[in-house]
């Protein structure tokens, strides 16, 4: 908080090497504090590669990532995140699982579920508590996996393609809550997504990835209609535009 | 309500069906030392009254609890090791694959030639027969713990520790407990085989002894009990597995 720098994270020269695969090379970006970020490219681009390293899960082969002015060398407390393929522990109730990241940070067990509960409201799942993933829709299941991110309270929210595995009009909900999110709750996120249309409607900031290896190609800042109602966006003549020339320039990298 | 019932028909026809084959096959009969059901029946009863089961089953019973108990506790804590780590897993794993198919009645005279003829060696043919799947089980449902599950625990800061304890073995679970299960039967069969090659004693004495002085009845109704407390001794083990599975048995089926 004492810094108040403009960029919550910073990528700074990352190369990532699997063996002989090369997934990233000479990756530099910024993310704006209290904005969302969107990395789009098509998949196999490096994408969930970035986000990890960010996060700390898998070390890069060379360059860092600094968040708030740290280099990142483990996952910690200011990041939290949300997986593609929800990451819920199926023996474990709804409550257990948002509770769970304050669990594995020692917070009492009354403390915690106050704070899940809240978060569970928040996303809309109040009634399900004592449920198991099993029972919940797609949708639901990956509210609870956003409800634990947001439950530890972190800074910056990393989300690996969070709507992939959720149908098209729970995704179009789930587009239109994550903007009411980035507005109310000042937190910078990070959001991974290989759909042209997602990135510009959720996105203050897209970065356009290149396919293998990954380098950044084109940052991307919708500017007009941003602070229009959720209503108008798709049909605003900006939106449209940025689509249009998104996809005409990666047009060339999809065979 | 009805489809219970229609099952505990369906079962109790399959009962009558075996057991009205066996009485008729009795009868015939198909061979001078295959006596009927109820013969087999009646020798049942009488071994019941006079006590000579009860204490059979008292001294089967010892190298039988001691054996799986040995493997259990060994057998999990072996087999979480094997699934944490690859190089103890080449170092170990083939030892129990061996065992598993080394025919163990060719074993059975160096046990005796290395530890008598005494409870030590029972024991030991136990083991060697439920060790393996409950080592082999384990080792392979900890190493398929999902991968994004422990990533999950690591970006939410979970320890080492946590990550075993809360994750990948409440994941294996299922697994651990089938072959659990699995090495409980074999035990079963470990600790006649034992009484019949070592030294009769127990339900293995009343079978050799029966068939010495010719009374084959005495000698089914005692390979029976075995069968019926084997059966009793896995339902008692379901049941137990099921409470302590409750919420997320249907989500492995489901998913
Ligand atoms: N653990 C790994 N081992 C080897 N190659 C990997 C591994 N993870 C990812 N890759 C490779 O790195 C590239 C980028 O993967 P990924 O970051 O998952 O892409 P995206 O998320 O954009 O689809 C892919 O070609 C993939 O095959
Ligand atoms: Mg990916």
């Amino acid at each position: 908080m004492t810094n108040p720098s403009e960029n919550a994270v910073t990528v700074r020269n990352v190369y990532k090497n699997y063996g002989e695969v090369e997934a990233l090379r000479d990756l530099s970006l910024d993310f704006p504090r209290g904005q969302l970020t969107s990395l789009l490219g098509p998949s196999g681009c490096g994408k969930t590669t970035l986000l990890k390293i960010i996060a700390g899960l898998i070390p890069a082969t060379s360059g860092e990532v600094l968040v708030n002015g740290e280099v990142v060398k483990a996952p910690g407390p200011d990041r939290a995140f949300v997986f593609q393929d929800f990451a819920l522990m199926p023996w474990a109730s709804v409550i257990r699982n948002v509770a769970f990241g304050l669990e594995l940070r020692g917070v009492p067990k009354s403390e915690r579920e106050a704070i899940a509960e809240k978060y569970i409201a928040e996303v809309g799942l109040t009634g399900f508590e004592h449920s198991f993933p099993h029972e919940l829709s797609g949708g639901m299941r990956q509210r609870v996996g956003l409800a634990r991110a947001l439950s530890v309270d972190a800074q910056v929210l990393l989300m690996d393609e969070p709507f992939s595995a959720v149908d098209e009009q729970t995704r179009r909900k789930f587009q239109e809550d994550l903007l009411g999110l980035v507005q109310n709750e000042n937190k910078t996120f990070i959001f991974v997504t290989h759909s042209i249309e997602e990135a510009v409607y959720v996105s203050d900031q897209i970065a356009i990835l290149l396919p293998r290896p990954s380098r950044v190609m084109e940052i991307i800042r919708p500017q007009g209609f941003r602070d229009k109602d959720v209503d108008h966006i798709r049909r605003d003549p900006e939106y449209l535009d940025i689509v249009d020339r998104i996809w005409a320039s990666l047009r060339s990298y999809v065979e | 309500m009805l489809a219970r019932h229609r099952a505990n028909l369906l079962k109790l026809c399959s009962a009558l069906i075996v057991f009205g084959a066996w009485e008729i096959a009795g009868r015939i009969p198909v061979s001078f030392a295959f006596p009927t059901f109820l013969e087999s029946c009646a020798a049942f009863w009488a071994l019941l009254i006079d006590g000579t089961m009860f204490v059979a089953y008292l001294e089967t019973l010892k190298p039988l609890v001691i054996g799986v108990f040995i493997s259990a506790v060994l057998g999990i804590g072996l087999g979480l090791w094997i699934g944490l780590s690859r190089a103890f897993d080449w170092l170990v794993s083939p030892i129990f694959v061996v065992m598993q198919t080394a025919p163990l009645a060719a074993l059975i005279p160096l046990l005796v030639m290395a530890y008598g003829i005494g409870l030590t060696s029972k024991v030991f043919v136990v083991c060697i027969m439920a060790m393996p799947v409950i080592v082999l089980n384990t080792g392979g449902a900890v190493r398929n713990t999902p991968a994004s599950l422990i990533e999950m625990g690591k970006a939410f800061l979970g320890s080492r520790r946590d990550v075993i304890l809360k994750i990948i073995l409440p994941s294996a679970f299922p697994i651990i407990f089938a072959g659990l299960r699995l090495g409980v039967s074999a035990g079963f069969i470990g600790a006649i085989l034992a009484e019949l090659k070592i030294t009769p004693t127990g339900v293995g004495d009343i079978i050799t002894y029966s068939r010495s002085i010719a009374d084959y009845p005495s000698m089914y109704a005692a390979i029976a009990s075995i069968i019926i407390l084997a059966v009793l001794f896995l339902n008692v083990l379901e049941r137990i597995e099921n409470h302590l599975l409750r919420g997320s048995r249907k989500s492995l089926a489901a998913d």
